[in-house]
């Protein structure tokens, strides 16, 4: 009979360092493969090479003062490249702040409706807050506002978003959100996934971004209720397909947030920074309080006001890519006002309106305010003044979206619906 | 040839060298010429009584030999050797060994059990000597009692040679009741007695259905009961041994005895011979492990593994066991700190308050208590160190509300003892303490923090004053500093360390350098400690961390230089080369992660990897791995550059996957290749064929152990998914081996739950292979030479699906592949994949799944079928 070993483990540890360190490089040549399998599969064709940056240190940006912000980007908003990205993340004060203003994607106001609307988009009430975008990297976690000033550092749940023992992959692997930060509820919720662990969803479709933004924000624990190493709650926003029935419910549905409009994005889409046609924003006085624009005191003007941009020769254009023209000034005007270009200037649309032919913006009656605020950091974009216009004219109704939703419906029903009474 | 046997068995045993090896070497002879003469005569002489004694034990011990070893290729082997042997043969071989059983030579009879035993165990589960238990039974109905007492214990050997299914329940029962009748008190032969105990702790396995019984369950608990009163403190020990065992397997059967269970093993606890004392004790910390097991259960809600209710058997005693456990510490031998095989009274009563205290939590708290503070401040040391032993035993348990006031308070007394009791014995349990309290109760997440700014310095320093104590209290200081280090893991970027980093590596470092540091493993805990304080650093220290590469590169460097060194000094230089290696490798993942020390570090790369090429050529097991595993952390964290150590690197990475015998090594070495291929990509082409055939070969061995395997097979999908289209010319290799494996271990009926996991891992490398594969050829010009084997793919992802004994891990990466493959083969294989099984009700089984894992990948391999399907 086998002698009965009953020896325990006495004043020692139950495992040895040696085995903690095996351990480890296993559950760390895990992680590894497995983030290697997940690169394979989501990401084989937009050929990232985010885990070896090639430099030692960061291609010196030019420094840009505070005040640079008012000066408008004359290049169009690149598409961003991935060691941006990694390079970005070591970037501080200014740098880092002009860096993330570019890189969040705005909708256009919707000004008409797009085709196949019911398809090919989805739809969400658009919580009413802060727009910003949250990075969480080497332990710590920092949302930046669209002007790329912080609005919190704080430490979260999301990946490598705390300084805790983490076995999920290397701590500078960074995950990058588009949230708004909701005041009432100290919330952010995610309306988009642009970075996750260190993978780019850039080049993704919103549906499998908003697939694997479901799928994955809830694992790490940053949905759960504010803790020690988690300051604020992250929450996910109802997506719907914008059928009927999912444009009713973003519509009247109720949320834990306070809405303000709907956003409608393409599914197919991929994360475009600056403005793009794919993603549409749409309200009225139903699902927010901000329907028209108001002023610096909180009033409704009488007249609708838009910013421009004053370019060379005078031109007032929108911060559209490439900019739409709304007027000319003359140099000697500028000179009186002290407006140069890059000057965002402020005027007010008079009793001519704005007269379009074929779509195309013909003439516009516009008087002149004044400079804009200085924390402005771009011009209206074409289709805002345009959404604003229509909203004092012929706004575009809820009705009218789904009547297009339910026409698309109608249509598909027509196709099938032959009664066989043989 | 009989009268040459025996003079040749005796002369094996010969004092004389020479004569011996001569006698090893006819011995060897005559089995490779002649195996079944060989055996008839081994058998033959253990069986003939006019035989000395000594050559008939060696003649049962070569024959045990010839049947069972601990290789399990080698084991196989031999199997099978003997039952491809003529019938005749194996007949005459049993008949001499049952003959055996009556002789009067003592030593003959027990070795013959042995081998009676060992032929069971290949015949019985081959349905082969059907007749054997029956004569067995007949036997015990003989009347000398020395012929019982041999057939009791071949029965004992029987039951724990095979498998209870392989026995049928109405042979079980007959087992049984002979064995328990032997048992009896009215079995007047102490050997027959003793020997029937020990039977029924090895056929307690077979007792599922009498366990269930109530009658004859009541009839094998009292007969055992009775049994640990017998006179005889051998009956009493392996009767105890019995209840130990019944408590491990049948707890739930134990209500109705537990009572009297507790009088038995009070009184063998308080008064009986200490190896008694010591199972009685075990019952106990037995019961705690049944019961912190289920509760464990109740709290994770699994899913039904166990529907065994908890009696709370613990709870219930606790007022009678706690002061029975408490006078077990009093009785601690000298020096008992000292011996590093010790296991006496005191150290199993403490460690069963420890479980005990795991299992019931806070109520232990007031029990113990009242102890601790009567004897802590006697003047006996016995008495101190007993009530620092209790404190240290149930600080895992209990919340730690409960325990955080009672350890403020006592913390400066314990820090006091810690340098001023005069006795080495109080000192070391205090310093465990110490490590416990920190162990369990420092950390960042406990309301009232027993560390803080007043008295962190204060404890800093008392530990490292008492690392220049006497080894095995300066160990247990290194210990107790390892858990203050890892209770500040997580404190955000200012740790209370930091102002006292340089003095605590200081210090660390000057105990590795003590002249009595390999004593009691005091250099190995300060290096553990090392390792601790370095990975739980912050930036703040990242600069001292930096400095300390230099540092240990040098200590490294002296060692290697070493020469002249004896046997016993060589082991140490080894032990102390695997230790250096595993530091360097917990600084290299330190400083690797974060990118601005990464970079500043990596300029000592070249000579760090000039030492380990020179470790590598050290012959010893633990300071290859440790290299290894350092290596692979260092690849990870230089990346594609580490292309430049290829070269020479490349040539120990070889040696080192073909290191069988030590094979840690070489399955660590098979996770470094893993390391390589993500850190090299493509730059690891050239070194492709060698890997790929070493690989290959090391699937197709008989002499790998069989844990390197799984890894093996995910490393073929690592090197797949590296190299991308180039791995073509590997492929139809690769395959072949992944196609024979994955028909072999697609079925898992018939075997134990232990084989069914080591199935599911070789599994999951073969998925991970095939995942690797098909993603490696993902996008390229090549993804049709993969269409031939997508059929049989599939369809072995439907018979695992079909077996439905997959675990999760396996679920997830099996469904990834079935993506993988619709991905990459596209419309190509689209009408296959509808056909599949695995498309459908294992997909839907996925997409449900609660395993977060589970279900990301099936929703993945979802969108990747319907693209497939679509085009």
């Amino acid at each position: 009979m086998a002698p009965h070993d009953l020896r325990r483990p006495f004043k020692r540890p139950l495992i040895s360092d040696q085995e903690k360190r095996r351990q480890q490089s296993l559950l760390r040549q895990a992680q590894n493969r497995r983030d290697a399998q997940n690169h394979a599969r989501f990401l084989a064709s937009t050929a990232l090479s985010l885990e070896q940056p090639h430099e030692l240190e960061p291609e010196p940006v030019s420094a840009p003062e505070l005040h640079d912000e008012l000066i408008p980007d004359s290049e169009a908003p690149e598409s961003p490249k991935e060691l941006d990205v990694v390079e970005a993340s070591k970037l501080k004060g200014a740098e880092a702040r002009k860096w993330f203003a570019k890189q969040l994607m705005h909708p256009e106001w919707m000004i008409d409706i797009p085709e196949n609307l019911s398809q090919d988009w989805f739809v969400f009430a658009r919580p009413s807050g802060k727009r910003c975008f949250v990075v969480s990297c080497n332990g710590t976690t920092i949302s930046r506002l669209r002007n790329g000033s912080i609005l919190h550092r704080f430490p979260s749940e999301l990946p490598n978003g705390a300084r805790r023992k983490d076995s999920s992959g290397p701590a500078q692997s960074y995950s990058i959100l588009d949230c708004i930060f909701h005041e009432v509820d100290q919330t952010y919720y995610v309306i988009d996934m642009v970075c996750w662990r260190g993978y780019s969803l850039y080049d993704c479709a919103a549906e499998f971004r908003f697939f694997w933004l479901n799928s994955k924000l809830a694992e790490t624990g940053a949905c759960e209720p504010p803790s020690h190493y988690h300051k604020y709650r992250f929450s996910l926003v109802p997506v719907y397909c914008c059928d009927q029935s999912g444009l009713c419910a973003a519509y009247t549905g109720s949320v834990p947030y306070v809405k303000d409009g709907l956003l409608f994005y393409n599914k197919h889409a991929h994360y475009q920074t600056g403005i793009t046609p794919l993603a549409l924003v749409w309200k009225d006085e139903n699902c927010s309080q901000y329907v028209m624009d108001t002023d610096s005191k909180g009033q409704v003007p009488n007249h609708q006001q838009v910013v421009l941009e004053l370019q060379e020769g005078g031109k007032l254009c929108t911060s559209d890519d490439p900019p739409v023209v709304f007027g000319c000034l003359d140099g000697g005007f500028m000179h009186e006002s002290e407006l140069h270009s890059g000057c965002l200037v402020r005027f007010a649309i008079g009793e001519g309106g704005l007269v379009l032919v074929d779509g195309k913006l013909e003439k516009a009656d516009l008087n002149y305010l004044g400079k804009a605020n200085r924390a402005r950091a771009s011009a209206d974009s074409f289709s805002k003044v345009m959404f604003q216009y229509s909203v004092r004219h012929s706004p575009l109704r809820i009705d009218d979206l789904l009547g297009s939703v339910n026409s698309a419906a109608d249509e598909s029903n027509k196709v099938c619906d032959i009664e066989m009474d043989g | 040839m009989a009268m040459e046997v025996t003079q040749v068995l005796l002369n094996a045993q010969s004092i004389d060298g020479t004569v011996r090896k001569q006698a090893e070497e006819s011995l060897r002879q005559f089995q490779e010429q002649n195996l079944p003469g060989f055996l008839v005569s081994l058998s033959g002489e253990l069986a003939s009584d006019d035989k000395p004694v000594d050559s008939r034990k060696l003649a049962g011990l070569i024959l045990k030999n010839a049947l069972d070893a601990k290789d399990e290729n080698r084991k196989r082997e031999l199997v099978h050797r003997w039952l491809s042997l003529d019938p005749a043969v194996k007949t005459q071989v049993k008949s001499c060994l049952l003959q055996t059983l009556s002789s009067l030579a003592a030593d003959a009879r027990s070795t013959a059990t042995q081998v009676i035993a060992k032929i069971a165990g290949i015949e019985l589960p081959q349905k082969q000597w059907p007749e054997l238990i029956g004569s067995l039974l007949s036997n015990i109905h003989q009347v000398p009692s020395h012929v019982k007492q041999a057939t009791l214990e071949t029965l004992g050997y029987l039951c724990e040679e095979v498998s209870p299914q392989v026995v049928d329940q109405d042979q079980v029962n007959k087992i049984l009741t002979a064995v328990v009748q032997g048992m009896n008190a009215s079995e007047g032969n102490n050997d027959v007695r003793l020997a029937s105990t020990r039977a029924l702790y090895n056929a307690l396995g077979f007792a599922q259905a009498n366990f269930s019984n109530d009658m004859e369950r009541d009839y094998i608990m009292r007969v055992v009961c009775e049994a640990t009163m017998s006179p005889e403190p051998r009956i009493r020990q392996a009767s105890f041994e019995c209840l130990v065992s019944i408590a491990a397997m049948y707890y739930e059967k134990l209500a109705p005895y537990i009572q009297d269970i507790y009088n038995i093993t009070a009184k063998a606890i308080r008064g009986d011979d200490e190896p008694v004392a010591l199972q009685a004790i075990e019952f106990w910390s037995t019961i705690c492990d049944e019961e912190t097991d289920i509760l464990e259960d109740y709290v994770g809600e699994s899913s039904g593994d166990s529907d065994i209710p908890c009696f709370y058997f613990i709870k219930q005693a606790l007022p009678a066991l706690i002061p029975l456990l408490l006078e077990t510490l009093l009785k601690q031998e000298e020096d008992q700190d000292l011996d590093e095989g010790a296991w006496n009274i005191a150290m199993a009563g403490g460690t069963c308050l420890g479980l005990v205290a795991r299992t019931v939590g806070d109520d232990i708290v007031p029990l113990v208590m009242p102890f601790i503070e009567e004897n802590i401040t006697k003047p006996d040391w016995r008495q101190r160190e007993a009530a620092s032993y209790a404190f240290g035993s149930i600080l895992e348990g209990p919340s730690p509300d409960k325990l955080a006031p009672l350890v403020n308070h006592a913390l400066p007394f314990m820090l006091s003892a810690l340098v001023k009791d005069p006795s080495n014995h109080v000192k070391d349990t205090t310093a465990w303490t110490l490590g416990r309290m920190f162990e369990f109760l420092h950390n960042s997440i406990v309301g009232t923090p027993i560390i803080n700014e007043g008295n962190c310095q204060q404890i800093i320093t008392v530990l490292l004053q008492s690392m220049k104590d006497v080894p095995n209290v300066a160990e247990k200081a290194c210990g107790a500093l390892y858990f203050l280090a890892q209770g500040y893991e997580d404190v955000g970027p200012t740790s209370p360390i930091t102002p006292f980093f340089q003095e605590i590596v200081q210090s660390l470092l000057a105990v590795t350098h003590r002249e009595d540091a390999t004593e009691s493993r005091l250099r190995t805990s300060a290096y553990e400690t090392l390792n601790e304080v370095v990975r739980c650093s912050t930036d703040e220290t990242a600069p001292l961390v930096l400095q300390l590469v230099t540092v240990i590169m040098m200590e490294l460097h002296k060692c290697l230089e070493a020469q002249n060194l004896s046997s016993d000094e060589r082991e140490k230089q080894s032990e102390l080369i695997g230790l250096l290696c595993g530091c360097l490798q917990v600084i290299i993942q330190k400083l690797g992660s974060s990118e601005p020390t990464k970079y500043v570090f990596l300029q000592y790369a070249d000579q760090i990897m000039g030492l380990f090429y020179r470790v590598f050529a050290c012959r010893n097991a633990t300071a290859h791995e440790e290299a290894m595993l350092a290596i692979g952390a260092l690849a990870y964290a230089i990346g594609a550059d580490f292309a430049k150590y290829m070269p020479e690197f490349y040539r120990f990475l070889e040696m080192d996957l073909q290191n069988f015998e030590d094979y840690q090594v070489c399955a660590v070495t098979v996770g470094v290749v893993g390391d390589l291929c993500r850190a090299l990509e493509d730059k690891i082409l050239p070194y492709c064929d060698g890997i790929m055939t070493q690989l290959l070969k090391n699937l197709s061995s008989d002499n790998l152990h069989r844990s390197v395997k799984p890894p093996l097979f995910s490393c073929i999908g690592d090197i797949a998914l590296a190299i991308g289209e180039n791995f073509n010319k590997y492929l139809m290799y690769a395959m072949n081996t992944l196609q024979l494996a994955s028909e072999l271990y697609a079925h898992t009926s018939g075997f134990d739950d232990e084989m069914t996991e080591y199935i599911n891992s070789l599994r999951n490398g073969i998925l991970e292979a095939y995942s690797g594969i098909f993603q490696g050829f993902k996008n390229s010009s090549k993804t049709q030479l993969l269409i031939p084997y997508a059929p049989h793919i599939l369809q072995f992802l439907d018979s695992i699906y079909m077996e439905k004994d997959m675990d999760e891990v396996v679920m997830k990466t099996a469904i990834g592949v079935l993506g993988d493959l619709a991905d990459t083969l596209g419309s190509n294989a689209g009408s296959l994949i509808q056909q599949s099984l695995s498309s459908k009700e294992f997909l839907d089984e996925c997409l449900t799944s609660e395993d977060h894992l589970i279900k990301e990948s099936a929703e993945w391999a979802k969108l990747a079928i319907n693209r497939a399907i679509s085009v």
